[in-house]
């Protein structure tokens, strides 16, 4: 599902160049879930963000789902990410202005299909039934993360990608979302890209990357 | 495209933005309304010209001389309206017009007044009515004895109808005023009101003496009205060199149309200012929208939206508020075009029938949103930038729009834009190419002074000031800073105003500086030269010891260095119907009758430019005398010092040879010439004299003119006093017209301002909020902010202030050709204005971020 080979980054910092990802080197497969730890600035956001195609990276390939994002331009990767990717974020990134419904609306509005059914379902399922027509800031940060888990998986994404989705909340909210994502990656068959700090989270996982200052220090696969 | 995504994000995203957005809306609307209150008042205008034409010159053709009409002429009038028996066309018809100033006095009131005065001939108007009160006066004109007066004239004499006016010789009875007539212009009347008499009881009144100023017209009806046109381009040839001028009725009503137009598209060219202006609020509007959405920009890339669908959607946005400014602009604009002819019907010629224009009321709502999608386009280019990435690591530089071959389009686009509405608006293409230039070199400036100040101030840091001083200060270089953008804006709106606000005070002044000081302020025309002693002896008797006689003497040029001038048509023969204007003609400065004086000194309002003056009056009179030529009209006549110009005086050749040149302030109401004789050679010539004087109670002055009225009734007085207070209303008149259209770059400009300075509000928000998190007091938030706003204003306004001196210099030396002076204590003022304005606005902008607990800014990040 998931494959890249030699990804390096650099940002120009200060007018320096400065290296935040070496050498790196994975395979995930479908439906499998992988776990990115590390200490913070260990490169582990970049590699999402390399990854999930939100950016170039300075050398190497990402495959995904056999096509070579690293390849194309920005916005055919906008094409692959509309029509395979989902996405959760450590601040939820909630479109202020939407309410909750249309938030979850959007993606599928971006590939033109009826989205209102779709969109009401999940984030019944979601638990959020009741909350359609809440905007974002009426809404509390454990309930906002379950909107943009419904937006993430209206599109049936083959692949979610999640920056520390329960950074921002606390141990008993963060778990009940950690519970939606592994629920959604058995029952669609979702494989799960995890950027996280927590440990316990980690475990979960059945494939771990371990970072240390741009390079994978550890790796370590869980047979399923 | 997904439009249907697009359409609905457009509208979504307009959510908790829209009290900013207004501000877009507002930004078009009043250029928009401005706009289409101008042309569509121009419009009007051009049709009640179309519609009144023919009685407008109340005639098929008008033949007219300052001279009574030669053998010649008379032979072509007659040929014009003799019937055609062979070919079946009856007669046409004439009639003729003589008119001339005279004093208009009533011995009942003992009120006396400068009359403009014409004798008609029965028939006369043709077309359209002359209308009266009492109704159907004008036909009991040709009775003889009675006298038709402008309304203005008796609240002037204190008269009413049945009185009895003295006109020269002759006593006439006020028979009714007149309540309409066409091509009266009502401005024109405030200063010699017109007065009609039959053309049977002219030569009784005794003023056609020598020195009246007269103009012999006769109209024309034609048995084939249709060919007034061509046989007025046949026979003007023919006529010019009988010193006759010809219009026919299409001919007028295109000069006319001409001179109205070119008025409209100057307020146009003002309209459109407030249009670019706001197109600059667009802009600026757009770029503050779009660094605050860049998060949910990021996003929407985030979940696979192109960053051409996003451009689109707030593409859509910006065209859609655009319209919807337009719409209201142009709602506004029909109302308001109901006050421009209030404002401007007493300069205008014609009665303005009000009607809203369609064309351009469409003109402004498309010139609207045009404006508002090509102003919105490069802040919207950034867009593009905008990397998905951002959703998981936040950038602190706003993004730019890469300078890319969409960049350079849409400048383009937006130049040529700015060219095309400028060069459309002002009618030629010229004055539109210069209007962009200047603009172009206006912002400019501006940009180089703002980037200068950014540089200037990181450079020579005033490390030892307080520090709410250097942290206000250090906001104007700061990442993510709206220096240029304030200073574009703010600067642009003030030195709009500035300039015009100089250029005015300019034009009064000349007016002003005229009438102080101990200058002449009442002038005897046409005294005669056996009046002369009766006249000054007169004036002694009223107390008045400084009295000025100015000699007239009418000439025409006989011959230059030699060369006889011809009278005959110019090789290159225009439609101009103005034969006084030099501008049209060249050779008018040939054929034209001058009146010349004569003396042996310079007067206050003459430079010698070269040459030297002559210490006397000649004394061999075998010898050319010597004259002195105003320095314009010696380069039309294209002569040197030392050159011979050869005079007719009345008759008589007089041999002249040029010694000096000079220059003329034609500004001030003093007895100017283009000619000058020494003493010595024109004594003896047949010529009038010019008595002026000083009054200084207005009182006192209506009562010696009624005075020299009664006792010398061919004798015609001014009152320069009450001629500035004329001229000053007109000019009013105009400026108001103006002001009212500068109003709305005015209203514009402080939209902008509005949108500008919001532009760095958001942005500081979060800083502020951090400051008094770390423990700074609401004062020194505040104080933090009036540092940079006012470092902001004053460079802004200084820029704009110092640019407009020069755009106002140049207005006054290249278009109104007028002197020019600072108003240093009102530019001060004004300059305080906008200073003020710029912190005021800014301080209630950011009182929000004041009231904020630090708490609230935390919980929403």
């Amino acid at each position: 599902m998931l494959r890249c080979e030699g990804l390096s980054q650099t940002y120009v910092s200060g007018g320096r160049p400065l290296t935040v990802l070496k050498d790196i080197t994975f395979t995930l497969d479908d439906g499998g879930f992988l776990a990115i730890v590390g200490p913070s600035g260990s490169g582990k956001t970049t590699l999402l963000g390399l990854l999930a195609g939100l950016d170039r990276p300075a050398t190497g390939h990402v495959w995904l789902d056999a096509a070579d994002i690293t390849a194309m331009d920005e916005d055919e990767r906008a094409r692959i990410r509309a029509a395979k990717i989902g996405f959760v974020f450590q601040s939820f990134q909630l479109i202020p202005t939407l309410t909750a419904i249309e938030n979850v609306q959007v993606p599928l509005e971006l590939r033109g299909e009826p989205s209102e059914q779709r969109a009401k379902e999940l984030l019944e399922r979601v638990g959020l039934g009741d909350r359609l027509d809440h905007y974002p800031a009426q809404l509390s940060g454990g309930e906002q993360q379950r909107v943009a888990l419904a937006r993430a998986f209206s599109i049936r994404p083959k692949i979610l990608f999640a920056d520390e989705p329960t950074g921002n909340l606390d141990a008993k909210t963060g778990g009940t979302i950690i519970e939606l994502m592994l629920e959604l990656n058995r029952t669609e068959g979702t494989t799960l890209v995890l950027v996280t700090h927590d440990h316990d989270i980690a475990r979960l996982a059945r494939q771990t990357l371990r970072l240390s200052d741009g390079r994978i220090v550890g790796e370590q696969a869980v047979a399923s | 495209m997904n439009w249907r995504f697009v359409g609905r994000m457009a509208w979504r995203e307009t959510r908790g933005s829209r009290k900013r957005l207004v501000l877009l809306t507002g930004a078009i609307a009043a250029g928009v309304a401005a706009l289409v209150a101008v042309n569509s008042f121009a419009a009007n205008l051009r049709d009640s010209v179309n519609r009144q034409a023919q009685a407008l010159l109340g005639a098929d053709l008008s033949i007219s001389s300052r001279q009574p009409f030669t053998p010649r002429v008379q032979a072509l009038i007659d040929s014009l309206v003799t019937p055609d028996t062979a070919r079946g066309v009856p007669a046409g018809q004439r009639a003729s017009v003589t008119n001339f100033a005279g004093m208009a006095y009533t011995p009942r009131t003992s009120g006396v007044r400068l009359v403009e005065v014409a004798a008609v001939e029965p028939g006369y108007p043709f077309y359209g009515t002359i209308e009266t009160d009492p109704v159907g006066a004008w036909d009991q004109l040709d009775t003889g004895g009675g006298v038709i007066v402008d309304p203005s004239l008796l609240n002037a004499l204190g008269a009413r109808l049945g009185d009895t006016l003295a006109l020269g010789q002759s006593r006439f009875t006020i028979l009714a005023t007149v309540t309409s007539q066409p091509g009266a212009v009502a401005a024109a009347a405030a200063f010699s009101p017109r007065i009609y008499i039959a053309e049977r009881d002219l030569s009784a009144t005794g003023l056609l003496q020598f020195g009246s100023r007269v103009e012999y017209e006769v109209f024309l009806k034609l048995a084939e009205p249709g060919n007034a046109t061509q046989i007025s381009k046949e026979y003007r040839p023919i006529l010019r060199p009988e010193r006759a001028r010809i219009r026919s009725v299409e001919e007028n009503r295109s000069d006319l149309t001409e001179a109205l137009t070119q008025m409209s598209n100057y307020l146009g060219l003002v309209a459109l200012i407030a249009l670019l202006l706001g197109g600059m609020g667009v802009a600026s509007a757009v770029h503050v929208f779009i660094n605050q959405k860049l998060d949910t920009i990021a996003i929407l890339r985030c979940l696979g939206s192109e960053a051409r669908q996003l451009f689109v959607v707030y593409l859509l946005q910006a065209l859609a508020l655009g319209a919807l400014g337009a719409v209201i602009g142009a709602t506004l604009g029909a109302g308001l075009q109901r006050v421009l002819p209030l404002v401007l019907s007493d300069i205008l010629p014609v009665d303005v029938q009000v009607h809203l224009d369609p064309q351009a009321v469409l003109l402004g709502i498309g010139l609207g949103i045009w404006v508002a999608s090509v102003f919105a386009l490069m802040p919207l280019l950034a867009i593009r930038r905008v990397s998905p990435l951002m959703t998981l690591r936040r950038e602190v530089e706003p993004v730019r729009a890469a300078r890319d071959l969409a960049w350079i389009a849409s400048a383009g686009a937006l130049v040529v834009s700015v060219g095309a509405l400028a060069v459309l608006q002002a009618g030629r293409l010229l004055d539109g190419v210069g209007f962009t230039v200047g603009i172009g070199i206006v912002v400019f400036v501006l940009w180089l002074a703002s980037v200068g100040l950014i540089r200037g101030v990181r450079k020579w840091f005033p490390t030892s000031w307080p520090y709410v001083w250097r942290q206000g200060l250090a906001n104007l270089y700061r990442p993510g800073n709206q220096t240029v953008t304030v200073v574009l804006s703010l600067g642009f709106g003030a030195f709009l105003l500035s300039t015009l606000f100089l250029v005015q005070h300019n034009l009064l002044r000349d007016f002003r500086v005229g009438i102080t000081g101990m200058r002449p302020n009442l002038a005897f025309l046409d005294v005669q030269p056996d009046q002369r002693s009766g006249v000054i002896s007169a004036l002694r008797e009223e107390g008045l010891d400084s009295i000025l006689t100015v000699p007239m003497v009418p000439m025409r040029i006989t011959s230059v260095k030699g060369e006889p001038v011809v009278l005959g048509p110019p090789p290159e023969e225009t439609d101009s119907l103005d034969a006084d204007s030099a501008a049209v003609q060249p050779g008018w400065a040939l054929r034209r009758e001058y009146r010349s004086t004569y003396r042996d000194q310079l007067v206050g309002s003459e430079v010698l430019v070269s040459g030297s003056w002559w210490s006397g009056p000649r004394i061999d009179s075998t010898a050319p005398v010597n004259v002195s030529l105003e320095e314009e009209i010696a380069r039309d006549i294209g002569v040197e010092i030392g050159d011979e110009i050869v005079w007719n005086v009345q008759g008589v050749q007089v041999t002249s040879r040029v010694a000096n040149i000079r220059e003329v302030d034609w500004a001030r109401f003093e007895p100017n010439f283009f000619a000058v004789f020494q003493g010595g050679a024109l004594e003896d010539a047949p010529q009038f004299l010019v008595t002026l004087v000083r009054v200084d109670d207005p009182q006192a002055r209506g009562a010696l003119q009624r005075h020299m009225a009664e006792r010398y009734p061919n004798v015609t007085s001014i009152d320069l006093g009450s001629l500035q207070q004329l001229l000053e209303s007109i000019l009013a008149r105009v400026s108001l017209a103006v002001r009212f259209m500068a109003g709305f770059s005015l209203a514009t400009g402080a939209v902008v301002l509005v949108g500008a300075i919001a532009t760095t509000r958001f942005q500081r928000v979060r800083e502020a909020v951090l400051l008094k998190t770390l423990g700074a007091t609401r004062r020194q938030v505040l104080r933090i902010f009036l540092a940079e706003y006012l470092s902001l204003g004053t460079l802004s306004a200084g820029m704009a202030v110092l640019l407009s001196t020069i755009a106002g210099w140049a207005l006054a030396r290249f278009v109104f050709e007028t002197s020019y002076a600072l108003p240093l204590g009102a530019l001060g003022i004004l300059l305080g204005l906008i200073v003020t304005l710029t912190v005021a606005i800014g301080l209630a902008n950011s009182l929000d971020v004041l009231r904020r607990t630090p708490l609230e800014a935390l919980r929403n990040d």
